[in-house]
């Protein structure tokens, strides 16, 4: 804990920056339901209000609060992407790793399998499979993770390769030691600091990709809230001058921004050799 | 300054060198006032152990600090020009014309997508000593009298394509192109076999005689140093001991740490008479090869007894790591047998039971990188406690503190560090601990002293030594270095190309009449003897006249 506060005393000012924006918005979506004045979906006044003092930041399309809405958006999307970044690490992690230590045909098979999914791109393979298989939250979750294992996959796998060549993952193999043994205790705590750096921009990739899909009208479905469609359905007002509907965006602008430069000093303190 | 008078001036005088390393954001000092007078044509030596300050003193003598490093303090006044003063063009128009430098490993310093003499003729021509044409002319020349096979052609090679020893004498070579006043040669021939070490040496002194050349040689090995220089100085942790002729140095040596470091390697291992039972490894016909590869074992039989030290001596490429790797179980042999205390052993690791893998156990050459940086020493050494015997808690800690003090590392102190946190001494003990922990039989030490310090190496081996008295364990004992060999070993097995060519008790293969293979390997290790070189080379020179021995009797010249 004190070496955490003392690496936090160093940090530059982006680092901060980031760590201050990241905290409002987990403060925000943990606490949504106490902050917010009416209910998520609730209808409370009529369509497209202006800003006021009884609607802070006017109302949408259907008459909803836009402030309520942008904290229950919070919520949702970035609890689920960061469900699905997980996932997508567990997924990538746990195959990277095994093909670099067992190495041979598995890793063949599975780096080839990896390849084939990476050779369709990404947005067009996930509206394929979320239209035959419809956009429930799971499903969501799970297309994506897989999806964006194979990402995940490429780097662990490079990075174990590195490790498994080590004279103490020959020690372990020597002793006896079993596959998973040997992937979480020797290679797993060794190849960590990059892949920690990786997990903070995949979760921006993934909570793009959510919102583009809920931009496009199969990601989470309506009347759950959530920011990718909430800047389509409020883009008319737009065409009035009224820049409401560019909040949303704005929201995964900032977080995403935030989220990389803690990325950008983590990963420029994993290639600093100075630390054990 | 006259012409005239600078030639009885030093070539090179460094007063009062300061020099600081950056560790983490603080900068501490790491060469502490050292000075040195190099004269024209004379050659200096640079000894000490790891952290001695040597090689970022050679560096300095350009004028330059690695990255992480500065220079604080002193004057460095090269040829009547103080250089750390002077502007930054000077200084590069000096380097690789007038000061070259001689790499310890050739094989990371040059270039792997330039032909030799490509690299050759790049100063030369770019300082505008020659032409082109010329400069080439010259790198034949000069592989000529480096005793560099095919001298006309050799240059058109890839760096791949040469042998160790070969790439090591293109690049004094490549050092001599301009015809500097100053090569700085930092320990050139460590990352050597002893054979081709000898090569490298003699053809080094030739040439640097011949033409008449300043040269600062680095190395921690002062039975090298002494063959090349004429005068020596000892360092230590930045701080110079003692400095003397290098007659004076190893005859008669003033201080402690200079005797210290001449009386390393005279460790013997009391005789002892074989046990007449049942030997502990048998190891049968072994046959090896890797993937497509020729094979790298042939027809292997060995014994190794109950608490006995067998050692396999052999140059790179002499099979003897294989060896180890087919005892391991890593690489399963094509032909052949293991018996372990009368049981046949699996072939492939995974086939073993785990009471044959704990008895056997295996110590690595390198404990950097033999020890997870991200477990402290508690669960690297706790680990095979619980694995093997299944012990927890309470009774763990007990036994890590107990091998601990066994390989005499202080439990309070370094039960909560990481790698990171010991020196290569205290990592090599910590590996043996880990070994120990297991409770083996035999121990499989692999070249386990060659990445330490000569005095830590030699307290390492007289460690396992007094375990080997308490605990009874067996040792095999893999290793290039004759030192070591005669320090610990009870028999010897000498290897080449796959083969073994000589075995027996100790002082039957180190007693000659020899093997003429052994006798090979014997004659080149270096003696701590004023003119031994000279010596063994005119020796050699007598008994077969001309021709490049190693390569008659067709010695493996491999890539190091």
């Amino acid at each position: 804990m004190r070496e955490t506060l003392k690496h936090l005393r160093k940090s530059p000012w982006s680092a901060r920056f980031g760590l201050l924006v990241v905290g409002f918005y987990v403060f925000v979506a943990i606490f949504g339901p106490l902050l917010t004045p009416y209910g998520e979906s609730e209808i409370v006044g009529f369509e497209y209000e202006p800003w006021g003092a009884e609607f802070l930041l006017g109302t949408d399309n259907l008459g909803r609060d836009m402030l309520t809405r942008l904290i229950y958006g919070a919520r949702n999307t970035i609890g689920i992407a960061f469900l699905t970044t997980l996932l997508a690490f567990l997924i990538g992690c746990v195959a990277g790793f095994l093909a670099a230590v067992v190495g041979g045909w598995t890793e063949q098979g599975i780096s080839r399998v990896n390849d084939i999914l990476m050779a369709i791109p990404q947005l067009i393979f996930a509206l394929l499979i979320l239209t035959i298989a419809g956009t429930s939250i799971p499903v969501l979750v799970v297309v994506i993770a897989v999806l964006d294992s194979t990402r995940v996959y490429r780097l662990a796998r490079a990075v174990a390769m590195n490790i498994v060549v080590m004279d103490y993952v020959e020690v372990a193999r020597l002793r006896g030691e079993g596959l998973w043994w040997i992937m979480r205790s020797e290679v797993l705590p060794n190849a960590l600091p990059p892949l920690v750096a990786e997990f903070g921009l995949r979760f921006c990739f993934v909570f793009l990709l959510l919102s583009a899909l809920s931009f496009l009208g199969l990601g989470i479905q309506p009347p759950t809230a959530d920011w990718g469609s909430m800047v389509r359905d409020n883009a008319t007002l737009i065409t009035f001058g009224d820049f409401t509907p560019i909040l949303p965006a704005a929201s995964i602008a900032l977080l995403t921004i935030g989220v990389n430069f803690i990325v950008d000093w983590l990963l420029h303190k994993s290639s600093g050799l100075k630390d054990g | 300054m006259g012409s005239e008078s600078s030639a009885r001036e030093p070539l090179l005088t460094m007063t009062g060198l300061r020099i600081e390393g950056q560790a983490g954001e603080e900068w501490h000092e790491i060469v502490h006032g050292v000075d040195v007078v190099l004269h024209r044509g004379e050659v200096l030596g640079l000894i000490g152990e790891s952290g001695a300050g040597k090689s970022t003193i050679g560096l300095a003598a350009m004028g330059f600090a690695r990255p992480g490093c500065r220079l604080t303090g002193g004057d460095i006044v090269f040829d009547g020009v103080e250089l750390r003063s002077a502007p930054r063009d000077h200084n590069r128009a000096l380097r690789g014309a007038r000061i070259a430098y001689v790499a310890q490993s050739a094989a990371a310093a040059f270039n792997p997508a330039h032909r030799l003499i490509d690299q050759f003729t790049e100063a030369p021509v770019r300082h505008r000593v020659k032409s082109r044409a010329a400069a080439e002319a010259d790198a034949k020349d000069l592989y000529g009298r480096l005793r560099l096979p095919e001298p006309e052609k050799i240059g058109y090679r890839y760096p791949h394509q040469v042998s160790g020893g070969q790439l090591q004498r293109a690049m004094v070579a490549m050092a001599m192109a301009c015809r500097p006043d100053l090569i700085v040669f930092d320990e050139p021939t460590t990352a050597l076999d002893v054979t081709t070490q000898i090569e490298v040496l003699a053809a080094v002194k030739d040439v640097i005689r011949q033409l008449d050349t300043a040269a600062i040689y680095i190395s921690h090995d002062l039975a090298v140093v002494a063959q090349m220089a004429d005068r020596i100085m000892v360092l230590r942790h930045g701080n110079l001991v003692e400095e003397g002729t290098s007659d004076s140095i190893v005859n008669r040596p003033e201080q402690e740490y200079t005797q210290r470091l001449l009386a390393v390697r005279t460790y013997r291992k009391p005789v002892a008479e074989p046990a007449q039972e049942e030997p502990l490894l048998r190891i049968e016909g072994i046959a090896a090869r890797y993937r497509r590869s020729a094979r790298v074992l042939e027809g292997v039989d060995l014994d190794i007894g109950r608490q006995r030290t067998v050692a396999i001596v052999g140059e790179s490429g002499s099979g003897k790591s294989t060896l180890a790797r087919v005892v391991t179980g890593l690489l399963p042999p094509e032909e052949g047998r293991l018996v372990f205390d009368g049981d046949v052993l699996a072939p492939a690791l995974a086939r073993r039971p785990r009471e044959q893998l704990r008895r056997l156990q295996m110590i690595h050459q390198m404990p950097d990188t033999a020890l997870n940086p991200r477990q402290r020493t508690r669960d690297i050494i706790g680990r095979p406690l619980t694995f093997y015997s299944g012990l927890h808690g309470r009774g763990r800690e007990d036994r890590v503190r107990e091998l601990l003090t066994m390989v005499e590392l202080e439990p309070e102190e370094f039960i909560d560090r990481y790698p990171a946190e010991l020196s290569g001494g205290q990592k090599q003990r910590v590996c043996i601990a880990r070994a120990l922990a297991a409770e083996p039989d035999l121990i499989i030490c692999d070249e386990v002293t060659s990445a330490l310090d000569q005095l830590v190496a030699e307290r390492v081996l007289q460690l396992l030594q007094r375990l080997q008295d308490e605990l009874g364990v067996s040792y095999m004992f893999i290793t290039h270095d004759f030192a070591t060999v005669r320090a610990i070993s009870d028999e010897i097995v000498v290897m080449f190309q796959g083969r073994i060519v000589e075995q027996g008790a100790r002082n039957d293969v180190l007693t000659p009449p020899h093997h003429e293979y052994t006798d090979l390997l014997l004659s080149s290790v270096p003696e701590m003897k004023i003119g031994w070189l000279d010596r063994t080379l005119a020796a050699r020179a007598k008994q077969e006249t001309g021709g490049d021995e190693a390569s008659k009797r067709g010695i493996p010249t491999a890539h190091s």
